[in-house]
């Protein structure tokens, strides 16, 4: 055993990416927050940064067939999480995300990912046939459904909506017929706007406003202005750390958890945002080479569906910065202030390393 | 990839084993994701390459809008001082609300317009008016509760368009001293901002409406400067941006005037209570020392914004208030014209020293019979007598023998038929009518009956108070006249030279000497030891002549003018003086005469002679409450020495007012 869990096997190129990534989160945390309210923020970061990659390496010591063969539980236990959360959960603007546990925090929807990573790859690796079938795929539907709707419910549409690559991942991975994918396709297009009718007003304003964020300034469309101007402000060379002042008169929304990229641009400038999301790039490219090497397909499952929610945070975190998707409040991996997300992230880079770790087996 | 090699082997095993360990289907749609990893991160950094490097200009911009909020900063208008550096006008420092464009709500301006007594859609006009400047300013000369309104209400939650700036509200003298001369300040029109010659003007700006006010705006009112301070997102204000950045305001200019504030108490205390206007200047280079229109008005009630009931009462007035009668008031100069004539008789040759005509009380010219204001008559009259007695037989014979067109002549040497051209704005132009005058404005021949009238200063020719003054002044220092000015230090003008004959001059001059000194209808101006040379006059407006038969008419009375000079060898000062309906000109004489006393006792003053003695107390000048004058420590002492001036030159502590009430 100890062979395979010996400390160098763990992925180290991994690992000095995402610290890279967390040393600029921090910084741009301090950056942001200084003087304001939120002060005290990137010393927590650090904590929740240092706590996470405990989490991660003791995870990553764990089989992960061991955690699959479980996983039916801890989904049933995730859901009653779930619904814990929305019966005594903690209520901050609006929305009921949530749930105390002694002094701390935690927004259960965020762990609720690495449960359906997990169970994406349990299911997939059961698939007793080449392609997936209708039948599974109403069943993989039933299953992300009911937290999505749960995590909606609270209501959080963005992070519902990161469920989603986790189940497209696993699903395009194991295969998928090509009619099938064409009528979930129409379906999709069908459904759009009977969905559009049941988004929340503000998630309509939100979404019109990404059509056009001049339709509004002062109010849906503020955010998206005040981000790209923010973006634009940093020109190629930036404007410095702490002199940015989008970010520091407070015209850039929560500018240390969802927009920390557009302070980030401001005060970094293009060639710091080259270089931040050349890291995630590595970073999710890194996540990708070990489902490559992965030694069954769980651990493919696994590592995809992580690597594909890292890229559809990214996608949809940056995105957003620069008025290319909607605002969504999903926070951005590793560089987002915040304790659940970096713990979820640091939970999934672990169980990416516990495929590593375990990747010169044979069964 | 090693491992994938070494799974490739196991492919032998049962078809539930390969599935669950084959990774090599897999490995296809792992490069397809590896692809459109690829593909969304261009996708982002095309983004941001279009915001940072290809136009980050546009954001910087936004970014700066963002942050910098500029202010105003108004630059405090000039003061207007008097000739010895007295202040007239001063500012008081006051706030001012303003309404930032970009944030203002149109839902709030009811509400506004309703706490600051605002007409709502006055509002509304101003700002939906075009114009490139982000603020406007709505009210000056805020209230305490004004003030108190905006500090509380203008906050990001309720009206954050608000502003308060720091302004300054033009301090005149009260009870409308010397108003018709400084006139006052208001807030740019509708229309004048339509007119070019306020074009680089912007609607909120104070600009001199009347007066030296309206006529030195330029120099009166400075440049604007720019506060700019970064704010944050809710409007407070954070820091100021570089000092490099602000515009610092350029005060205005102080104006000083030739004015005397001395002899302008003395006059406006002269013409308390009375209709009409009082003129004094220097002769010798123009400058104007007083100038009085009475009746007058508050100035400080038009500064910002006058109160509709405040307007028509001023407006409304059948008296006229803001009319400076001292440069707007044209009127039959009566009598005071007969030295323009008898200037013209004499440079004509018509008439000498010892030309003498009789006057039983009347004379027909032409088939009228043309009466002398004394009744019983003068006798036999030569130049001295008729001037000192203003004799109208005499003039009617003058007149009649020099001929309308050669006293037109020298009329208008004397400034009649024009306008002084002070620097004044609406002054009105003199008429002087003659033969040509006459065929160009009526298409009529001259009818030689009528220079009788025009003799004695009826009929068509008309004069204002300062026209009258300069025409006197200027022939009594021997035919020179200099264009009236208000500002001290200005270039003398030398506009028209008579090239008279100086023993003619000193015969009319002799002749209004006489009509002070030596028993003449201007005995009210005379002062001991100084000589007083002038000329009575009684005069009809044209439009009395019209209304005799009326009973409004009988009530109208003749005005009353004065116009006089001292001292007569080397004239100084000349002053005219117009008491509308005060019947006879003697009755305007010692009007004059206080204001020549107070100029030749501060001269005496000043040379450290003892003042001339009083031949008729004047009284104190307690009347008008100077609001920028402190009072004297004692004023006791110096109102015994002498009132007038003692209360203009005054100490500078302390803003007690000058004790006593006004009439």
């Amino acid at each position: 055993m100890a062979a395979f869990r010996s400390f160098r096997d763990l992925d180290w190129a991994m690992f000095i990416i995402s610290m890279a990534l967390c040393a600029l989160g921090v910084l741009q945390i301090y950056s942001a927050t200084n003087g304001t309210r939120w002060q005290g923020a990137w010393w927590r970061q650090i904590v929740y940064i240092a706590s996470g990659l405990l989490m991660a390496y003791v995870i990553a010591q764990f089989d992960y067939h061991s955690i699959m063969s479980r996983i039916y539980l801890i989904y049933a236990a995730s859901i009653v999480l779930l619904i814990t959360t929305a019966l005594i959960g903690n209520t901050v603007f609006n929305s009921t995300r949530w749930i105390k546990v002694g002094g701390l925090t935690f927004q259960t929807s965020e762990f609720v990912k690495i449960v359906l990573v997990l169970l994406m790859a349990r299911y997939m690796t059961d698939l007793k046939t080449p392609t997936v079938e209708w039948p599974d795929l109403l069943r993989l539907a039933g299953l992300a459904g009911l937290p999505f709707l749960l995590v909606i419910k609270q209501p959080d549409l963005g992070t519902a909506l990161t469920y989603l690559p986790i189940v497209i991942a696993g699903v395009l991975v194991a295969g998928l017929r090509w009619k099938y994918l064409l009528s979930i396709g129409l379906f999709a297009l069908v459904c759009l706007p009977i969905g559009y009718h049941f988004l929340k007003p503000y998630q309509k304003d939100r979404l019109a406003s990404f059509m056009d964020p001049a339709r509004d300034p002062k109010g849906a469309g503020f955010q998206v202005i005040q981000s790209k101007i923010a973006v634009g402000n940093g020109g190629v060379w930036g404007r410095g750390v702490t002199k940015g002042s989008q970010t520091h008169l407070g015209f850039l929304p929560v500018s240390h958890t969802d927009f920390i990229f557009s302070s980030f641009a401001e005060e970094h400038g293009f060639l710091g945002v080259v270089v931040a999301l050349v890291l995630y790039f590595l970073l999710i490219m890194q996540v990708v080479q070990n489902a490559q090497s992965a030694p069954d397909r769980a651990g493919v499952f696994i590592c995809m569906g992580v690597g594909a929610l890292l890229l559809f945070h990214v996608l949809v975190n940056v995105g957003m910065v620069v008025g290319r998707m909607p605002v969504t409040g999903i926070p951005l991996p590793l560089m987002s202030s915040g304790g659940s997300n970096t713990w979820s992230v640091f939970l999934m880079l672990g169980l990416v390393n516990s495929v590593r770790l375990r990747r010169f087996i044979s069964h | 990839m090693p491992p994938i090699e070494s799974h490739q082997q196991e492919r032998e095993h049962s078809s539930e084993q390969y599935l669950r360990d084959d990774t090599k289907t897999a490995s296809t749609k792992i490069a397809i994701f590896q692809y459109l990893a690829v593909a969304v991160f261009i996708f982002l950094i095309s983004g941001f390459w279009k915001l940072q490097v290809q136009n980050p200009d546009i954001y910087s911009e936004a970014a700066a809008r963002n942050r910098v909020k500029s202010t105003p900063i108004l630059a405090p208008r000039g003061k207007i001082l008097d000739r010895d550096g007295r202040v007239i006008v001063d500012n008081k420092a006051s706030y001012s609300l303003i309404l930032n464009r970009d944030q203002v709500k149109w839902e709030h301006l009811p509400a506004i317009a309703d706490a600051l007594h605002l007409d709502y859609n006055d509002l509304t006009a101003k700002l939906r008016r075009k114009g490139d400047q982000p603020q406007i300013i709505i009210k000056d000369e805020l209230s305490r509760d004004d003030i108190a309104f905006i500090e509380s209400h203008r906050d990001s939650a309720t009206f954050p368009e608000m502003d308060l700036i720091n302004s300054s509200r033009r301090l005149y003298p009260q009870d409308g001293f010397a108003a018709h001369l400084i006139g006052y300040v208001g807030e740019i029109s509708e229309s004048e901002l339509d007119e070019p010659a306020y074009a680089d003007y912007r609607q909120g700006d104070i600009i001199g409406k009347e007066g030296v006010e309206r006529q030195y705006n330029d120099q009166l009112k400075g440049v604007d400067g720019q506060r700019r301070v970064l704010v944050d997102s809710l409007g407070h204000e954070r820091a100021l941006v570089d000092p490099d950045d602000q515009l610092a305001a350029k005060p205005g200019q102080d104006l000083q005037l030739a004015l005397d504030l001395d002899l302008q108490s003395v006059a406006e205390l002269a013409m308390e209570g009375k209709r009409g206007a009082v003129v004094a200047m220097d002769p010798r280079n123009g400058e104007l020392l007083a100038m009085v229109s009475r009746p007058t008005f508050d100035p400080n009630k038009f500064t910002g914004r006058i109160s509709r009931a405040d307007w028509q009462e001023i407006s409304g007035d059948p008296f006229k208030p803001l009319l400076n009668r001292a440069i707007q008031a044209e009127l039959a100069p009566g009598s005071t014209f007969k030295p323009i004539v008898a200037i013209a008789g004499l440079e004509t040759g018509t008439i000498d020293e010892n030309t003498h005509f009789h006057c039983p009380g009347g004379a027909t010219f032409y088939g009228h019979y043309f009466a002398c204001h004394l009744k019983t008559g003068h006798g036999d009259v030569n130049l001295h007598l008729g001037l000192e007695k203003s004799c109208d037989v005499y003039f009617y014979n003058v007149g009649n023998k020099t001929g309308i067109d050669n006293i037109a002549k020298y009329a208008e040497i004397a400034g009649y038929g024009g306008k002084t051209g002070i620097d004044l704005p609406n002054e009105r132009e003199s008429t002087m009518p003659s033969t040509h005058w006459k065929m160009r404005n009526y298409r009529q021949k001259w009818f030689a009956g009528e220079t009788i009238s025009v003799a004695i200063g009826q009929g068509a020719v008309t004069v204002s108070p300062l026209e009258l003054a300069s025409a006197i002044g200027g022939l009594a220092i021997g035919g020179n006249w200099y264009r009236p000015h208000t500002l001290k230090g200005a270039k003398p003008e030398l506009v028209r030279e008579g090239h008279f004959n100086p023993d003619n001059v000193a015969k009319v001059v002799s002749g209004m000497s006489a009509v002070v000194n030596e028993g003449g209808t201007g005995y009210g101006a005379r002062i001991p030891g100084i000589m007083v040379g002038g000329k009575t006059g009684s005069a009809q407006l044209a439009s009395n002549t019209l209304l005799k038969g009326t009973a409004a008419g009988r009530e109208m009375k003749d005005n009353a003018w004065f116009v006089g000079f001292a001292p007569v060898e080397a004239p100084e000062i000349v002053v005219a003086a117009l008491f509308e309906n005060g019947v006879h000109g003697p009755f305007a004489a010692p009007i004059v005469r206080d204001v020549l006393k107070a100029y030749f006792d501060k001269k005496a003053r000043r040379d450290g002679a003892p003042p001339a003695a009083a031949s008729a107390p004047v009284q104190p000048a307690m009347f008008f409450r100077l609001p920028s004058f402190p009072a004297p420590v004692q004023p006791e002492e110096h109102l015994a020495a002498y009132p007038a001036f003692a209360i203009m030159s005054l100490g500078t502590s302390s803003d007690s007012r000058i004790p006593g009430g006004h009439l």
